[in-house]
């Protein structure tokens, strides 16, 4: 949605500003005067959220590694340091620790808006494509994260986890040794997490930068995938989405608020606040809930698949279930966008949902009985929505016929009630 | 002068001197590069004080029939069983054919100091480390994944692909070894 500025510099200062740096212009293109679909709903608002996520992650995040120390004896007791002593530490901590998890349920539905709305397709592909690289950098980032405060669950996350890379064959060990700087997970390895994970939250900024600017070039998608198609359909971003997107801000920060003052440690590990012991593995492990889907699908694999074993085939899957969200835009063949129009799309949409939520269950259930042949058929659902009934759905299935406009679609929503009030008047009389 | 002959160069199929000079500024620049940025890579590595580590001695005089400890070799949790006469049997028992990675209990000790079972801790899954007396062949069980392994520490059960892995050790006399 390529179109003129309409900036015109106020006074003398911003006309020099402006023949020599046109920041504000840019702004006012693309933070004010951003023409927007008229029609976006509230699942439009979680981009906005997930930005204020990022900026709180990364204020909390300096000023925590301002009083806490990457050691190996004394990285557990800065944490309790900055809890209990740090002014104000607890809540600044809480906001950081459970601020991770916001941050992934937001990101949750932000991807499940856009699998449902069909943002993905052309010409949103790279919108999509760096969507989905935000996503693993932010797995990695939180990953090294959750080693930092270097208890039983921070160490054994971080022997389970670096040890997947030790499954590819040959060179495995050799990267697992370059990846912990030892034989096990130790001091060198704490400290470079500690390293990149300061570093990573600075890389993400700018490939947020890059998901805006691809954003910015084809304009929103919409709730009924039908493109824009005059500026009469379209409202400016400012003030219309920066307040609508600010109050989703406000209403998010409730439920986050409830974590970090009355439930700080509810979504962790009691284990984690025992200190890291390389002897000794907790009876129960399993990873914070937003890698639980992921989680269950790398233990659903403990068979060999012909020469792969299965500890490298269970790595494949665990790595397939991430990368085959890039080749969704090409996997998906319906010409239709949205789900809405989209009969069958829309049960094996919500089956996928239900199914991943299952997956979360099954990953934090133990690796025994039922719950293997349950994670296997979940697992499998999982990479048929994406290899099987999205590339066939696209053939088969017909749509239900689309609104020529947004304008056509909005009125008709404003008219049906409209239509029905002097029908329900009369029934009264 | 020099952007006629520059376009003389680009309407000449042939390669000349200058497209060599092109590939071997560009050759030589790559090497630099590459010679630069391996020892950035490099101090990913273990340091000298993690490989100075690299042999222990452990006196195994303190641990009873029965008893198992757990030390540390490398970082790594190393595991030293004195294993019971029963133990032994049963994993002698066990046929080839049944296992998944195919080692007599021969193979997984030394001769003479067949009661010693000495092997890496970690699970050769994911690196947790099993809890002993456990699981269904009175070995060890992985309690994150659920490998379970039997009395000599090999594969039995799960998704572990490998046997406990062994240490490269000898025995210094009957009741020292070293390991590494």
């Amino acid at each position: 949605m390529a179109h003129e500025s309409s900036y015109v510099p106020g006074n003398v200062v911003e006309k020099w500003i402006d023949d020599r740096l046109p920041i504000i212009r840019w702004s006012k293109e693309h933070l004010m005067d951003y023409p927007t679909p008229k029609n976006l709903n509230y699942w439009w608002t979680f981009g906005a959220i997930l930005a204020f996520m990022l900026g709180v992650q990364i204020v909390t995040g300096i000023i925590l590694a301002m009083h806490y120390t990457p050691h190996v004896s004394l990285a557990f007791d800065s944490v309790e340091h900055i809890r209990r002593d740090v002014n104000g530490g607890r809540i600044i901590q809480a906001v950081h620790a459970t601020g991770a998890s916001m941050f992934f349920a937001a990101v949750y539905i932000h991807m499940f808006r856009g699998l449902y709305f069909g943002s993905y397709k052309a010409p949103r592909e790279i919108l999509w494509i760096l969507g989905v690289l935000l996503f693993v950098l932010m797995v990695t980032t939180a990953f090294m994260g959750y080693v930092l405060p270097w208890g039983q669950m921070s160490f054994w996350a971080a022997t389970v986890i670096t040890n997947i890379l030790g499954a590819i064959p040959v060179l495995g060990t050799p990267i697992l040794e370059l990846l912990r700087g030892g034989f096990a997970v130790d001091n060198a390895t704490l400290n470079r997490f500690f390293s990149l994970h300061y570093l990573l939250p600075f890389i993400i900024a700018a490939v947020v930068a890059l998901h805006i600017w691809a954003l910015h070039v084809p304009g929103n998608n919409n709730p009924i995938g039908v493109e824009v198609k005059s500026s009469r359909e379209t409202v400016p971003f400012h003030p219309y989405y920066t307040m609508k997107d600010l109050f989703a801000v406000i209403v998010f920060c409730i439920p986050f608020a409830w974590f970090v003052f009355f439930a700080p440690d509810i979504l962790g590990h009691p284990d984690n606040y025992i200190m890291a012991n390389s002897q000794v593995t907790p009876a129960h492990i399993v990873p914070e809930w937003y890698f639980l889907p992921f989680y269950a699908i790398l233990r659903a694999i403990d068979f060999n698949i012909l020469f792969i074993d299965s500890k490298l085939g269970g790595v494949i899957f665990f790595a397939g279930a991430i990368l085959v969200l890039f080749f969704v835009p090409w996997l998906d063949t319906s010409k239709v966008r949205s789900g809405t129009f989209r009969p069958i799309f829309k049960w094996f949409y919500w089956l996928f949902v239900a199914n991943f939520v299952f997956l979360t269950w099954l990953g934090s259930a133990p690796a025994e009985g039922i719950y293997v042949l349950l994670s296997k058929i979940a697992t499998a659902y999982y990479f048929i929505y994406f290899i099987i009934v999205l590339p066939l759905l696209g053939r088969f299935e017909t749509p239900r016929p689309l609104p020529t406009s947004i304008t056509e679609s909005v009125l008709a929503k404003h008219k049906a009630p409209a239509a029905a009030q002097p029908a329900a008047a009369s029934t009264s009389h | 002068m020099a952007t006629q002959s520059n376009l003389a160069h680009q309407d000449d199929p042939k390669p000349g001197r200058r497209d060599f000079l092109y590939i071997a500024a560009g050759a030589v620049g790559a090497v630099g590069v590459a010679g630069v940025t391996w020892p950035l890579i490099n101090q990913l590595n273990p340091d000298a004080s993690v490989l100075a580590l690299a042999s222990i001695e452990f006196d195994l005089s303190g641990i009873e029939v029965g008893q198992s400890v757990t030390i540390k070799w490398r970082g790594l949790p190393v595991f030293v069983r004195n294993r019971t006469p029963e133990e032994i049997a049963e994993a002698k028992a066990v046929p080839m054919s049944d296992l998944k990675d195919p080692a007599t209990d021969e193979q997984r000790t030394k001769p003479g100091h067949e009661q010693w079972l000495i092997m890496i801790a970690n699970c050769t899954h994911l690196g947790c480390i099993p809890v002993g007396d456990s699981g269904d062949y009175n070995g060890w069980a992985c309690p994150c994944h659920g490998s379970q392994f039997d009395t000599a520490g090999r594969i039995r059960k799960g998704p572990a692909p490998t046997n406990l892995v062994l240490p490269p050790y000898e025995f210094i006399s009957d009741t020292l070894v070293k390991i590494g």
